[in-house]
């Protein structure tokens, strides 16, 4: 398919905005709740918008899962198994979400699902982006980085098959991830809450204007496409043995190169990035992937092309 | 001020993981020398280790405030929650609160997600903490170093540093809880280093001039803006408050923004805020502590000769 020509996409009719996936991450969940006491915001003309907490038990805990972890749960296993009450809490979550928003990959589900999380880490506002071909998605991805220029909107595509991981939006035909730190989790920070409330607006904005019949010319989008998955050092043990370097902590999207410092030691020893090539590391020092042996990930920059798209 | 005597400080204790989640305390009692010849003995304490295996706060009930006289007496059942069976353990082994044979320090390290730097906490009346204080004050330059005193006699205290004769919890900030970060871990540690170098002053002889120490001593709690019917937040810290603890608060400045943007002024006597949007404390119904900024002359201190 050449860039000349434009793909056709459905009207993007029906919107669901999910927070609460992780139960901690506070602004999501206070942003939900708050549309769904009062959903002015969020309504566009020819879109009917819906706000839902995904995961309310994880929500009431202040935790980020009661049993397994939502946003990994969302599997062909998971999904197609017999339902029933033994289940993790997360697995039936999963089955009723598929059965509400979906079910993932037929004609039935949701247009777009926006999932709203929070990060440690200082990612800034950054959209997260499951497949290079969806072209609906990557015109809403540049449109919102337009949007709020000069600020930056990093996108993160995830893509491989190794690395990517069943996400509660992947229930969706475009599934918009909205990582937005850095916040602690159980932690309400003004500033954040209202960066993911700008991001959301102007994403809604998009789909409205799509579905008026507006086309988006031919664009190109600058991504950041995950590559490989850094632990921690360990010992024999599996006990952490050393932590991000100061150089590297809060660093996220900046060049990592071979050399430069990536952890310290507990007495103070560096220890160095051993790659080919310098990186953009992300996800750098996020709390809940302590127990997914992750200290960050790194990423390799890449410009995609996106079709006009125009709805049929 | 005449100078005060007090007998060395043979046994000294340092407590990490209270909260399970405060990561810096955990991973450094691995770090902090055990074998070491000197003048006192160190005893590390992974004090809640249930709550560091699944990385929460606590799993019942805060271990924190658990010191109390009543609890610490309290005739153990098969009901009664993990952390009050784990603070009557800690008294056996670091106490007996009050008496005679507990540890002559204890230090409890903490972390927070306000943005507090290094501050040292003690009792008011406790001077060989005053003097920690004091001491990592002038020596540490990565950090701003503060003191927060207590006013409530030691015996009234529900916290695990109250198993001390002297007592110093050190709290460093910011940090997410769950997250280890490196430049925090290391103010951390240089504020362990430097107590333990002069506890080993203090017990071979030196003595440590007095003079006037600022602190800062709470005066009260300010809970967020809540739904009066859900007890829903309606609010959020302003951010012309969030990370400025210890910035004097003055009436008419603003506190809290509302979800629909307006401005919350603060209406009070002019005090220091801190503990800012600490993330433990929502459920505390606390969005922030104030506190008076009071000067404390401390006495010159040395350590008892033997007879």
């Amino acid at each position: 398919m050449s860039s000349n020509n434009v793909v056709g996409f459905d009207e993007a009719r029906r919107v669901a905005i999910f927070g609460g996936t992780h139960g901690n991450e506070m602004s999501g969940v206070t942003l939900v709740n708050l549309w769904l006491m009062n959903s002015g915001e969020i309504q566009r003309r020819g879109v009917e918008t819906k706000a839902f907490i995904t995961n309310p038990k994880a929500v009431e805990k202040c935790s980020r899962y009661v049993d397994t972890d939502l946003n990994r749960a969302f599997t062909t296993e998971n999904l197609s198994c017999p339902s029933g009450k033994d289940l993790p809490y997360e697995v039936q979550r999963a089955q009723e979400i598929n059965t509400m928003f979906g079910p993932k990959g037929s004609p039935e589900a949701y247009d777009v699902i926006f999932d709203l999380h929070n990060t440690t880490s200082n990612m800034g506002c950054t959209l997260i982006l499951e497949s290079s071909k969806d072209h609906f998605n990557l015109q809403l991805m540049n449109y919102v980085k337009k949007a709020i220029a000069p600020a930056s909107c990093p996108v993160l595509l995830n893509e491989d098959p190794c690395l990517k991981y069943a996400t509660v939006r992947s229930v969706a035909k475009h599934p918009v991830g909205l990582e937005v730190g850095p916040q602690p989790q159980g932690v309400l920070r003004s500033n954040i809450f209202e960066a993911m409330r700008i991001i959301l607006k102007h994403a809604l904005d998009f789909i409205e204007l799509f579905n008026e019949g507006v086309e988006f010319p031919p664009c190109t989008v600058d991504v950041f496409k995950v590559s490989e998955r850094m632990d921690y050092p360990r010992d024999d043990n599996g006990n952490i043995v050393a932590m991000v370097h100061p150089n590297l902590q809060d660093c996220d999207w900046e060049p990592l190169t071979p050399g430069d410092p990536m952890f310290q030691t507990f007495d103070g020893k560096t220890l160095p990035y051993e790659g080919v090539g310098s990186v953009y590391p992300t996800f750098i020092n996020e709390a809940a992937y302590y127990e997914k042996q992750q200290a960050f990930v790194t990423t390799r920059r890449e410009t995609l092309a996106a079709n006009a798209i125009r709805k049929v | 001020m005449e100078r005060v005597l007090f007998k060395p400080l043979s046994q000294v204790a340092i407590c990490g993981g209270t909260h399970g989640n405060e990561l810096c305390g955990v991973y450094m009692l691995k770090e902090l020398p055990r074998d070491r010849s000197g003048t006192f003995s160190l005893t590390t304490v992974l004090a809640n280790p249930r709550a560091v295996d699944t990385c929460q706060r606590f799993t019942e009930k805060d271990l924190n405030r658990c010191f109390t006289d009543t609890l610490l007496s309290d005739l153990l059942t098969e009901d009664s929650p993990y952390e009050v069976r784990r603070a009557q353990e800690l008294n056996a082994l670091l106490g007996p609160k009050g008496s005679e044979a507990t540890m002559d320090l204890v230090c409890d390290l903490h972390s927070t997600t306000s943005n507090m730097a290094i501050c040292i906490i003690t009792h008011l009346n406790d001077r060989v903490g005053q003097h920690l204080f004091k001491y990592m004050r002038e020596k540490i330059r990565s950090a701003p170093v503060r003191l927060i005193l207590l006013t409530s006699p030691l015996s009234e205290g529900y916290s695990l540093d109250c198993l001390g004769k002297h007592s110093c919890t050190i709290e460093v900030g910011p940090q997410p809880h769950g997250v280890l970060r490196a430049d925090v871990y290391n103010q951390m540690r240089e504020a362990v280093d430097r107590m333990l170098e002069w506890i080993e002053s203090f017990n071979s002889g030196t003595v440590f001039e007095g003079g006037e120490v600022e602190g800062y001593s709470m005066v009260e709690k300010k809970d967020y803006p809540r739904d009066p019917e859900t007890q829903e937040l309606t609010a959020v810290i302003h951010p012309q408050l969030q990370d400025n603890d210890f910035c004097l608060l003055k009436p008419g400045d603003p506190v809290f923004m509302t979800f629909s943007g307006e401005t919350i002024h603060y209406e009070g006597d002019e005090l220091y805020p801190f503990f800012v949007n600490e993330g433990a404390y929502y459920e505390k119904n606390t969005a922030f502590v104030l506190g008076q900024k009071q000067s404390l002359l401390v006495p010159s201190i040395s350590v008892e000769k033997e007879q």
